[in-house]
């Protein structure tokens, strides 16, 4: 166990590098404007070259990527050129770290109880109305596109339900619709998941046997049908912390939640470079982290896991 | 031989039994054929299969009557211009903001564009990206996973390019390739493809590594068939349910990508109608009632094309997998 650990995250380190190296290098290919915002237009040629060199945008490649992760190893991502000017990026973004992680693990709390259930409800009323009405869901969430059917839950959520159309940090009220969209697409996947997975798994072996032995159904499904469904459930989290982070930078700027993704959007349509580029940062690195993580949980669940060669693909 | 026999005959004499029995039958070659041949085609029973599935015959052809009237809409007689502005003769004020009527018939938007022919001109940018990117990353996913699983020695570099990749969530990757590069088409495209293979690349590789070592293959590769012909005859004929199922989800994905990507402003510049720059032109005014038509008519139109993408895929990727031919 410890040494699959050790492995692993070894891998996810250089994966990291790749990664932090890939996307810095990156955005020094895009126009420099973006260092400079409005001021641009009104610069010279001599200007805007004497203050890139000063910024040290003229160096080699290799010096600059030298110096951002000596920067990073101090905890420094540099400073804000359009957003807030001169800002240093970790100071504006900490604030909203709890909002992002708040709702991002509310969402995945919801969508795995509520997937769950549902998903249960319809593998035991298979063929029957909760069956149909659920796949209905599934189909729909799954094809219709995030930004759209989002749009419909924040204008008939708002307007049917009277709850606040924005999020506000001092109204609870406010937090429900942003955390429900954002389980939404979750409980689908959840849900029709585990379906398959009790529809398979009811008609084993040793589920016939725990039955023919005489327990009684709420112990076969807990002890027996559930017990082996949590190993495939883990293996699904990174996935889902992926995609919640995908729906979150739509979600937190939809309702204004004051947290990182939104700030993304934000700063695109800005284009601050170097607050795309920190953020984007962060965000590769939660996926990483939490793939990781959703590793190390598997391995811990099913000890088979250890004696499969570290690594190799997912 | 004879011996046997005549003694076997000379018994059942003795028993009494029909004789007229146990002469010879006369071989017949047509039923001879009839019994070791079997008129099992594949394609027939998939699109046996397909049809037997009511759903999917109905989204197929919603999805046909749609597609077709797309792309003949602005050859029928009466129709306006997307992108021109109408204005009052009488006032010579636009016409903005018009509800549904018999002249306009999805009423008009904010700056007085006729929105039944927006509609149907964006229905044609969005299907364009949505089968350009489609067919590209079906493409560059067989190349790429056929090679990641045939050619062992690549594994590594390929795994490890995987990884990178798939360790940045989609939505970040595509604002990244999207903001670096110029919006635009173009720019769509390559980001959108840049992401999407994926996908399709994994389960191609995984399939291979499954069937690569099988004893039809072994016994190909010892009798000295290209890894090449292996690759194409053998073992993609294993695939099509899975290539097919994947190019399906790409559309109504694609098309979803490019609302997101008007969203955060990387989109087609709003010259150009989109089911992208509808949906964000309607979001922009749904929160006044009387308006909500332009929000209502482009995602119900979009929402259409993607479901029966979504359904019809599912549907004959069931249909082609040869386990449910029985």
């Amino acid at each position: 166990m410890f040494g699959y650990a050790v492995k692993r995250l070894l891998q996810s380190l250089f994966t990291l590098f790749i990664v932090v190296s890939l996307v810095f290098l990156l955005m020094r290919l895009l126009p420099v404007e973006g260092y400079f915002g409005d001021r641009f237009q009104k610069m010279s040629v001599g200007e805007v070259q004497a203050s890139l060199r000063k910024m040290g945008l003229l160096d080699p490649w290799y010096l600059q990527l030298g110096r951002f992760y000596a920067g990073v190893a101090r905890g420094d991502l540099g400073v804000s050129f359009i957003y807030r000017r001169d800002v240093p990026i970790t100071k504006i973004i900490a604030p909203r770290i709890p909002y992002s992680a708040g709702f991002g693990l509310v969402a995945i709390a919801i969508a795995m109880t509520a997937g769950l259930a549902m998903g249960v409800g319809m593998a035991r009323n298979k063929g029957k109305l909760q069956d149909r009405a659920g796949t209905v869901y599934i189909v729909f969430v799954n094809a219709v596109p995030l930004a759209v059917y989002l749009l419909f839950v924040q204008l008939y959520g708002s307007s049917l339900l009277h709850l606040p159309i924005l999020f506000d940090k001092y109204n609870i009220a406010s937090w429900i619709l942003p955390a429900v969209s954002m389980s939404l697409n979750g409980i689908a996947f959840y849900a029709m998941w585990i379906r398959r997975y009790m529809v398979d798994e009811l008609n084993k072996d040793y589920i016939k046997l725990a039955r023919a032995k005489g327990l009684p159904n709420r112990t076969v499904m807990v002890r027996h049908v559930m017990r082996n469904a949590y190993v495939p459930m883990a293996q699904y989290l990174p996935a889902a912390i992926l995609a919640t982070i995908g729906g979150s930078i739509y979600i937190e700027s939809l309702y204004s939640i004051p947290g990182m993704g939104g700030l993304l959007v934000d700063v695109i349509q800005r284009q601050d470079n170097a607050m795309v580029q920190a953020l984007v940062l962060i965000f590769s690195s939660v996926g990483i982290v939490g793939l990781f993580l959703g590793d190390l949980l598997m391995a811990l669940l099913d000890p088979r896991i250890k004696l499969a060669k570290g690594g190799g693909a997912r | 031989m004879k011996l046997p026999d005549m003694k076997a005959s000379a018994a059942a004499a003795d028993a009494g039994i029909d004789r007229a029995l146990f002469e010879f039958a006369g071989f017949d070659a047509e039923a001879g054929e009839r019994g070791g041949y079997s008129n099992y085609s594949y394609w027939r029973s998939t699109l046996r299969m397909f049809l037997a599935n009511k759903v999917a015959v109905f989204f197929l052809t919603l999805l046909g009557t749609l597609l077709l009237f797309t792309f003949i809409q602005p050859l029928l007689p009466g129709q306006r211009s997307p992108t021109t502005i109408f204005n009052d003769p009488a006032t010579g004020m636009q016409y903005r903001n018009l509800a549904p009527s018999g002249r306009f018939w999805f009423g008009t938007n904010s700056i007085g564009q006729d929105l039944w022919s927006r509609i149907w001109s964006g229905t044609r940018t969005s299907l364009l990206i949505g089968l350009s990117v489609g067919l590209a990353e079906m493409l560059i996913g067989i190349v790429f996973g056929a090679v990641w699983g045939y050619v062992r020695r690549l594994d590594r570099v390929m795994t490890e390019v995987y990884n990178v990749m798939d360790n940045i969530p989609t939505t970040v990757l595509l604002m990244l390739l999207a903001y670096i590069m110029k919006p635009g088409f173009r720019t769509m495209v390559l980001a959108m493809c840049a992401v999407g293979w994926l996908g399709l690349a994994r389960f191609v590789r995984n399939q291979i590594v499954i069937i690569r070592d099988r004893e039809y293959n072994l016994a190909s590769r010892c009798l000295g068939t290209p890894a090449r012909r292996i690759v194409t005859r053998n073992i993609l004929p294993y695939l099509v349910s899975v290539i097919m199922l994947q190019t399906a989800l790409s559309i109504p994905g694609t098309i979803g990508w490019e609302v997101f990507l008007t969203y955060i402003g990387l989109g087609l510049p709003v010259s150009i109608p989109s089911l992208g720059n509808l949906v964000n032109e309607g979001r922009m005014i749904m929160m006044a009632p009387e308006l909500r038509y332009q929000l209502l008519f482009p995602t119900v139109v979009l929402s259409l094309i993607t479901i029966s993408f979504y359904v019809l895929g599912n549907a004959f990727s069931d249909a082609s997998d040869p386990r449910n031919h029985v």
